[in-house]
């Protein structure tokens, strides 16, 4: 078991440990509610970083490496901050069926990225999902939030290019 | 609200709300699930509004959000209808109900001009079509016609009468006798029958007992749950509380994947209702009983859809599973005894208790009851969501329902159950949906995926596709699941670039045998479905790639080979 008593203090003064505390409190300061805290931890800064996961395992008391286990366990999770745009090709089965393997194929030849990263310049990040739900609108991608259906390559390529040019 | 509500109030809010309606004499519904929603039905919904505000109609012309339709992929989808009072000023008649369908906001003026005389012909989607006229809705009733974000339109829809019958004139015996009697099965995937599932937990023994919501709709190519838990929020909620009531349960839990935002935002939306009115919380109805639920978000973990995994999760650590018995009715969540059931399976509770458990034994099969909601989607023209009785025959799915496969092609396969699932050919088409059929044709119900594959898959690489999904989604505790998910997508991969030998064919099937009996959880047992289906009805497709070097399809081949050594050198650099 830790040492430590009190709480221990957020890692800087940003406003936005607030809402992680609030998290934090909600779950009754309890171990079971590490897996939320990293949720909220992930909405409010983006990723998670060493500092962040080390304050959620003090906070909860739980291990450092239960906290580091869980955050690298679900892929929803991210260690690392994503670019400035993100584009989320969905894999489901009924876009792999209509051709989203073929509108990777094109993404990651244009951008020189892979599924998970990140350009260079930090402008673009490439992710895929597992499913998106929209399978009615296959093959389905998500720009910067946003769902759009049907997507062809050259629809993707110009949309890309939007940004990268931007 | 302070006090309790009680029936009567129950049937007041009921009471207020029909009343509101029945000024209504125009309604306009505008799809809000996710699929029109990505459709920008937003957008048509607000300009709608704003046409009716400018007219000053607002009065008697009413435009809601509502649920899912079923036809994604023509969204956005509206539908128009006039209600007129009969003769005895009780009755109402809905008449001239239209459905619109691929509408933009600039269609707006031109639908609230038809309301008064003729549709607009260049929207109308015809409704008397096989996808329409050949469904049974009972999870999907309210699914397109109440509002999601309101607790008194599904109050208004016979909403939570069913919870009250049973907390004010059944024991909680008499509530599993009815579930028991309905037939009802699991619609995760598994079917088991919930009845006994609810009577094994109701007689476990625990200071606490939990009733958890499997939301955590992992199958690719299935949004079932997420069609219901955007459409109907208050409908999950119920069946939950029932739920409870039967087993004992005082608290509950919805794992609901993270990925599914809107789903999230209306069922938070719901709860909060719900507490507010007192159907959640202390002394629900003025009776004994109590019952809290909250929300956990899942992170995107496939192997989280098995019960000891999704426990483990809430209990916000890996989701890994462990080995069965204990079954978590005996010892689940914090050691508890716990129910763990679908959405859809408790989307089917309210109306098994509104009309008895004989009534809902009436359809279906002899040993599959009732209706499943499937997601029809792949190379078939109508995608979306569809509520069938069970036994309904593949060719009926595929081809009446689903209007058949697009530009004239033919048909090869249709995939049912997501990764633990199989391909059924074109053979077993006449055969009927229902949990015994699928499990014959080397396949799985699952939890309602339904893709269907033209002349254009390559079925290897379709294996491919699901042993991949396999391997990234183990969880790693063990290793017949681990590393031989490794070594089937390795043998598929050289299979689709035509350099595996008729060894590996060996090596393939005996995988399969081995991961089917020594994984530990469903996952890694029901990995090879994918690969033992395809073995079995599409060898010669096998045989062409590693004795011809050739791909049937034209998809697996030198240009895929290039395309994965590009990515896997980029994975190594």
């Amino acid at each position: 078991m830790p040492s430590y008593v009190s709480k221990p203090t957020p890692p800087n003064q940003d406003k936005r440990w607030k809402l992680v505390d609030a998290t934090i409190r909600r779950q009754g300061q309890q171990q079971r509610g590490l897996i939320e805290t990293l949720h909220t931890v992930q909405e409010a800064f983006g990723y998670l970083d060493t500092q962040a996961l080390r304050y959620v395992a003090m906070s909860l008391r739980v291990p450092l490496s239960r906290a580091y286990g869980v955050a690298t366990f679900y892929h929803f999770f991210t260690l690392k901050p994503a670019g400035e745009h993100t584009c989320v090709i969905c894999m489901g089965t009924a876009c792999y069926i209509k051709g989203a393997q073929q509108l990777l194929d094109a993404v990651q030849h244009d951008l020189g990225i892979g599924p998970g990263e990140t350009t260079a310049d930090k402008k673009v990040s490439l992710l895929t999902a597992r499913c998106l739900g929209s399978c009615g609108l296959a093959p389905a991608v998500v720009y910067d939030q946003e769902v759009a259906g049907k997507v062809g390559t050259p629809a993707i390529r110009e949309h890309l290019k939007k940004w990268t040019t931007a | 609200m302070d006090d309790r509500m009680t029936p009567e109030e129950l049937e007041q809010i009921a009471e207020s709300e029909r009343e509101a309606q029945s000024q209504i004499t125009q309604r306009v519904n505008v799809c809000v699930a996710a699929g029109c929603l990505s459709c920008q039905s937003q957008a048509v919904k607000d300009a709608l509004d704003q046409e009716v505000t400018r007219r000053g109609t607002k009065g008697h012309c009413q435009i809601k959000g509502v649920g899912c339709m079923g036809l994604c992929s023509e969204g956005p989808l509206v539908t128009t209808s006039i209600v007129s009072s009969g003769a005895d000023g009780v009755h109402k008649a809905v008449h001239k109900e239209v459905l619109y369908k691929k509408v933009e906001a600039a269609d707006g003026a031109a639908i609230l001009d038809s309301l008064d005389g003729p549709p607009v012909a260049r929207l109308v989607c015809p409704t008397d079509v096989p996808f329409f006229q050949r469904q049974k809705k009972i999870v999907l009733e309210n699914s397109g016609i109440i509002d999601p974000e309101r607790i008194e339109d599904y109050i208004a829809a016979n909403g939570y009468t069913a919870l009250i019958k049973a907390l004010t004139e059944m024991t909680s015996r008499e509530v599993v006798e009815q579930v028991t009697k309905s037939g009802l099965r699991g619609r995760g995937g598994a079917g088991y029958p919930t009845g006994l599932k609810w009577s094994t937990v109701s007689k476990s023994v625990g200071t606490q007992k939990y009733v958890i919501c499997n939301a955590d709709e992992g199958d690719p190519g299935a949004f079932m749950d997420r069609s219901v838990l955007e459409s109907d929020p208050h409908r999950v909620l119920e069946g939950m509380l029932i739920a409870a009531y039967a087993v004992g349960a005082s608290e509950g839990y919805i794992y609901v994947r993270a990925e599914y935002p809107l789903a999230i935002k209306r069922l938070r939306n719901a709860i909060r209702q719900a507490e507010r009115v007192g159907l959640l919380g202390s002394n629900i109805c003025g009776t004994r009983f109590s019952f809290r639920v909250d929300l956990r978000l899942g992170a995107g973990a496939f192997v989280c859809g098995e019960e000891t995994a999704l426990i483990a999760s809430v209990e916000g650590k890996r989701g890994t599973p462990r080995p069965r018995p204990p079954y978590p009715a005996m010892e689940g969540l914090f050691g508890q005894p716990t129910l763990i059931n679908n959405v859809e399976t408790y989307a089917n509770i309210a109306p098994i208790l509104r009309n008895g458990g004989d009534w809902y034994a009436q359809i279906g099969t002899e040993k599959s009851k009732g209706t499943k909601v499937f997601a029809l989607a792949g190379r078939v023209e109508n995608t979306g969501l569809v509520e069938v009785p069970m036994g309904i025959s593949l060719r009926e799915m595929v081809f009446e329902i689903g209007g058949g496969i697009p530009e004239g092609r033919k048909f090869k396969a249709v995939q049912t159950g997501g990764p633990s699932g199989g391909c059924l050919p074109s053979e077993c088409l006449d055969m009927p949906v229902d949990y015994e059929s699928l499990a014959r044709a080397g396949s799985i119900m699952g939890s309602g995926g339904m893709i269907v594959m033209d002349e254009s898959s390559c079925m290897v690489d379709v294996a491919k596709y699901f042993m991949d999904f396999c391997m990234t989604e183990s969880c790693g505790k063990c290793i017949p699941c681990r590393v031989g998910t490794y070594q089937m997508h390795r043998i598929l991969t050289a299979i689709g670039n035509m350099n595996a030998t008729p060894q590996d064919m060996k090596m393939l099937e005996e995988l399969c045998d081995l991961l089917k009996h020594t994984s530990l959880c469903g996952l890694g047992q029901s990995a090879p479905n994918p690969v033992v289906s395809t073995l079995r009805s599409f060898a010669d497709e096998y045989r062409a790639h590693i004795e011809d070097h050739k791909c049937p399809a034209g998809v697996c081949g030198a240009q895929r080979a290039e395309a994965d050594a590009r990515a896997k050198e980029r994975e190594i650099v």
